[in-house]
């Protein structure tokens, strides 16, 4: 299978965020999720020349599979400016079970209220677990059961395919 | 030293924490992840909302068979900010008091679905003893026993050590007061080793240093100029009264002129030097107050630190307690 180049993904995206979210002058806060998202988000917040500072999302703390698979060792920990009554661009790598941006929408306001959340993802990959879409993909792709997408990066930004049988990883 | 070897019964079979008893003989990649963990729990306490949904309707039980405000406070407050829900028993004051046995307490409590005991006792290796026979899946954390172990005051004191100072090798750190009877010291000792500390000094009298130390890699004085010359971290430990009683000490006054900490006594040290206390402090008696109210005094830092370091190993004994750890989603 090929795999799509994240330079035209990213490009996708911000004109999509730039055409449908940023018409009306609203007070945006881009927020990546560590750490793929938070390299897409990089890239995007650069794009879309926004001025407010980048936010991060580490949701290692909100994850709902702690209890079978215990904390993850580098949590990188979140930071984050007042969001109360913004409008949050919540960036992703690859959207799968759709469990991350739960647990991240749960973060998020435990930090305020937020006026409005946008989702952006550089990959859709399907197989959801629960009823969350994103707002803007840059692309959609069908997995078979055992394949992950991986993203690598921070610079260069590169797509790889991996296999569940051979090697574990999280999405 | 210790003739209570915990470390082969703190980590499951994967190697990650499941009760945290004593920093003798963890790794020094456990000591480390204990630090990373407190320091991205120190984030979400600037937050107006604190808690994080770690060990949502999970049971944690303060055991607290001693009194002890403040570290029962900080565990409590962790727990809290972890959404545990917690259970403060004050044992001294009850069933204990009315002849339970301790076995017989603890049955009780696992009777009611606890899923993490908080033990503070005045034996040594009574956590230990508890970890021992407690039932599968329930972690212990040991906040303080006897005259052997206080680890997670000594891990909130490693975090602030490294906040304030970066890397531990390279630091000289100066331990002084009642070394002999310190769990903290001890631990203290354990864990700067570990994570790598080459100039470990203790200050105290002679009948206050146990006579074994300098086997664990540490020098001993008797005199704080000798002993503060170079130092990075000065800890003052709390010296108790009742060891006046039993003649190991002369008198207050004598002490304090020749142990207490001083502005003079401070001017021995770097002059960039940090002054920690694990509190209560008694101002006048091993402390000036003008030294713990000072710049240098990183005290109240040490209160702060104690919470993400309680809930960084909560959550760390609690994950530790799964069986089985998966890679995959």
């Amino acid at each position: 299978m090929s795999l799509p180049q994240p330079e035209q993904l990213l490009e996708e995206m911000a004109s999509q965020l730039q055409s449908q979210y940023m018409q009306n002058n609203e007070d945006i806060l881009m927020v990546g999720i560590h750490s793929g998202g938070a390299w897409v988000a990089q890239e995007l917040h650069k794009r879309l020349k926004l001025k407010s500072e980048l936010g991060f999302l580490d949701i290692s703390f909100y994850r709902d599979d702690f209890t079978q698979k215990g904390l993850n060792p580098q949590v990188k920990g979140s930071q984050l400016t007042n969001i109360e009554n913004k409008t949050i661009f919540l960036v992703d790598d690859v959207i799968m079970s759709g469990r991350t941006i739960r647990a991240a929408m749960n973060e998020l306001f435990d930090y305020g209220r937020p006026n409005k959340i946008v989702l952006a993802c550089l990959l859709d990959t399907g197989k959801r677990e629960l009823p969350i879409q994103a707002d803007v993909v840059g692309e959609v792709m069908n997995l078979k059961a055992h394949e992950r997408i991986k993203l690598s990066g921070p610079s260069p930004l590169v797509l790889s395919l991996a296999s569940l049988s051979t090697e574990g990883q999280e999405a | 030293m210790s003739p209570i070897d915990a470390s082969s019964i703190q980590l499951n079979e994967e190697g990650r924490l499941k009760h945290f008893l004593t920093t003798e003989g963890l790794s020094r990649e456990i000591l480390t992840e204990i630090l990373d963990t407190a320091n991205s729990f120190i984030s979400t306490q600037e937050r107006s909302v604190k808690t994080v949904p770690l060990l949502r309707g999970k049971t944690v039980v303060n055991l607290f068979f001693e009194n002890s405000t403040r570290t029962r406070s900080t565990f409590e407050l962790a727990a809290k900010r972890l959404s545990a829900n917690i259970l403060n028993l004050d044992i001294a004051r009850s069933a204990t008091s009315k002849g339970e046995t301790l076995m017989d307490t603890l049955w009780n409590l696992e009777s009611m679905y606890s899923d993490m005991f908080v033990v503070r006792h005045a034996d040594s290796g009574a956590a230990h003893f508890i970890a021992q026979h407690i039932t599968p899946n329930v972690a212990v954390i040991n906040a303080g026993d006897g005259r052997h172990a206080h680890p997670t005051q000594a891990m909130l004191d490693m975090l602030t050590i490294r906040r304030e100072k970066g890397a531990f090798e390279n630091l000289t750190v100066a331990i002084v007061g009642d070394i002999l009877h310190s769990r903290v010291a001890r631990s203290q000792i354990y864990a700067l080793k570990t994570l790598g500390a080459t100039d470990i000094r203790v200050i105290g009298p002679n009948t206050l240093i146990p006579k074994d130390i300098e086997s664990l890699g540490v020098r001993a004085f008797n005199n704080m100029q000798q002993g503060l010359k170079g130092a990075d971290v000065v800890i003052m430990l709390r010296l108790q009264k009742e060891r006046m009683e039993t003649a190991l000490l002369p008198s207050e006054s004598e002490y304090y002129r020749l142990f207490g900490l001083s502005t003079d006594k401070l001017a021995y040290a770097n002059s960039d030097a940090i002054v920690m206390h694990p509190g209560p402090i008694n101002r006048g008696v091993e402390i000036e107050s003008a030294v713990a109210d000072g710049a240098q005094s990183v005290i109240l830092k040490q209160v702060s630190n104690g919470i993400p370091m309680r809930m960084a190993v909560m959550a760390m004994a609690m994950s530790g307690q799964t069986t089985t750890r998966q890679e995959e989603v």
